[in-house]
């Protein structure tokens, strides 16, 4: 089965798990220690790949994916070409609120290489909220490990009266 | 939470602020190279053309700007600034020049150097009539050892120039003057000297104007498709691999008449560009790299771009070759000035 899909699998008790995929080694792990590091009431499980689809001779061990974050570095064109082509091994209900794309190295305007309107049109046509970060700063990563594993927490329904749903409104734009 | 359960037709917050409050939700402009543009339609530039044929005695005046280096900074607008009072400019610069160069330093035996400034406007090199005209300033020194050799040296020149920079000067009160563009070449500590007597005097701020990848893909697909007569040199792309323990280099050179047969394949309207056209001649070119190196240029970062109209790299610097694309090209060093002032 090389797609993705969101409830092919029984949930764990109070468990979520995240799945990172980007061609970045390095920060993909650092975030992934930013996020364990979090004080939280439930575990978390990091899965991190380069891209998709993941290997089917691991499938039968692998959980339930509560949440992807495509991560695309703006310094590094072949990034976005990575997401954009593993983003057709994720099953549609994958998308409403369970993805969401981060996109790295924003501190570093000057070794801009990707089109940013090629990014937003990513995020407007799989209906995704497109999130900036700069991972190679303590502070921010941290923040950025806190806001994932906030949205993690919905994803995988453990806030109360909130679904995956809600992830519209971080997709407004506030447009003059 | 109560109001959480209402359903996700919430009303949404209706705050001017974009919510991220980083670089790239700020600004809502079209261009295409600043990050910020927030799914306009696609952007396009118009193809830089060769200028007309009538200027040629003008290209007299401005082949001393071809074949050299120079340094590129984005200045904002200068305050009280009237080309009227350039010779007055000159005598102000070259007394602070002076002061600067005496100072601290002991009075050298055998042949002080003076030096000399020149403020001059460069009226060919604007874009239309709304352009202020170009200024020069340039050092010269004369060795006061052998008076009657009045030769003089240029050890330094600067000039500001504005092509096509209306989406600036429209909006900007009266007694502003738009020349975002200042482009240097010589030492960089008469840069320095001469950059403060500017910001002094009429209270603008210099900044040094990098190129990120992203413009300089634009400026090889623009100059690749621009005819030239003579037989040009190859165009040249230079990469560096990030993240390896010694610095990697790599240099893509294309034969030129290959190059723009493949432009010529991928450009649909002439005299126009878009981001798609730009894109599938990038990525043409990386896939035949691929196919014979097996590196994906994509993952590395563009650092310079050399053609037979120009040469540009990341830090800002830039050399003309071509003095018929001069003004198109400044018109893209323009835009890009704009865009890092704005």
């Amino acid at each position: 089965m090389a797609v993705l899909r969101p409830f092919s699998k029984l949930p764990e008790l109070n468990s979520a798990v995240l799945l990172l995929v980007g061609s970045e080694g390095d920060f993909q792990q650092k975030l992934a220690e930013a996020i364990l590091q979090e004080k939280k009431d439930f575990t978390v499980n990091v899965h991190i790949a380069t891209s998709l689809p993941l290997p089917s001779e691991r499938d039968h061990l692998r959980p339930q994916i509560d949440m992807i974050v495509f991560m695309i570095d703006i310094k590094n064109k072949y990034s976005l070409k990575n997401v954009e082509d593993s983003l057709a091994y994720v099953d549609a209900k994958f998308f409403l609120g369970k993805v969401c794309f981060l996109v790295t190295g924003v501190g570093r305007v000057n070794c801009c290489s990707v089109d940013m309107n090629a990014v937003w049109k990513l995020g407007e046509n799989y209906c995704s909220p497109v999130l900036f970060c700069e991972l190679e700063l303590e502070g921010t990563r941290v923040a950025t490990a806190q806001r994932l594993l906030r949205m993690l927490q919905i994803c995988a329904g453990y806030v109360p009266g909130v679904s995956a749903l809600y992830f519209s409104t971080l997709m407004t734009t506030f447009s003059s | 939470m109560e109001s959480a359960a209402d359903g996700p037709a919430q009303p949404r917050p209706s705050t001017g602020r974009p919510s991220w409050g980083l670089p790239f939700g700020r600004a809502r402009r079209r261009s295409a190279l600043s990050p910020s543009s927030r799914l306009p339609p696609a952007p396009r530039r118009t193809q830089v053309k060769a200028g007309a044929a009538e200027v040629a005695e003008d290209t007299q005046r401005t082949a001393f700007l071809l074949r050299k280096q120079w340094t590129l900074y984005s200045v904002t607008p200068l305050y009280r600034f009237s080309e009227a009072h350039l010779r007055d400019y000159s005598r102000l610069l070259s007394a602070f020049v002076a002061a600067e160069k005496k100072k601290g330093l002991a009075v050298e035996i055998g042949g002080e150097l003076d030096i000399k400034v020149s403020v001059t406007s460069l009226p060919d090199l604007k874009g239309s009539d709304r352009d202020q005209a170009a200024i020069l300033v340039q050092l010269s020194s004369r060795s006061s050892a052998s008076p009657k050799n009045s030769e003089e040296k240029v050890i330094w020149s600067g000039w500001f120039c504005c092509v096509a920079g209306d989406e600036l000067s429209e909006n900007l009160p009266e007694a502003f003057t738009c020349l975002p563009l200042f482009l240097v070449n010589g030492a960089e500590s008469n840069t320095a000297i001469v950059g403060t007597w500017f910001q002094k005097t009429f209270d603008c701020c210099f900044r040094r104007l990098s190129l990120s990848p992203f413009n300089l893909s634009w400026m090889a697909a623009m100059w690749t498709g621009c005819k030239v007569d003579k037989p040009a040199s190859a165009t040249e792309l230079v990469f560096s691999v990030p993240r390896l323990p010694h610095p990697l280099h790599i240099s893509y050179a294309i034969n030129l008449e290959d190059a723009q047969a493949l432009w010529a394949t991928i450009q649909k309207t002439p005299g126009e560009i878009t981001q798609e056209e730009v894109d599938v001649f990038m990525d043409c070119l990386y896939s035949h790299f691929y196919r014979h190196f097996k590196i994906h240029l994509s993952a590395t970062k563009l650092v310079k771009v050399s053609t037979a109209v120009a040469s540009a790299h990341c830090d800002g610097i830039i050399k003309f070759r071509q003095s018929q694309y001069l003004t198109g090209v400044l018109m893209l060093l323009t835009e890009l000035a704009i865009c890092q002032i704005q």
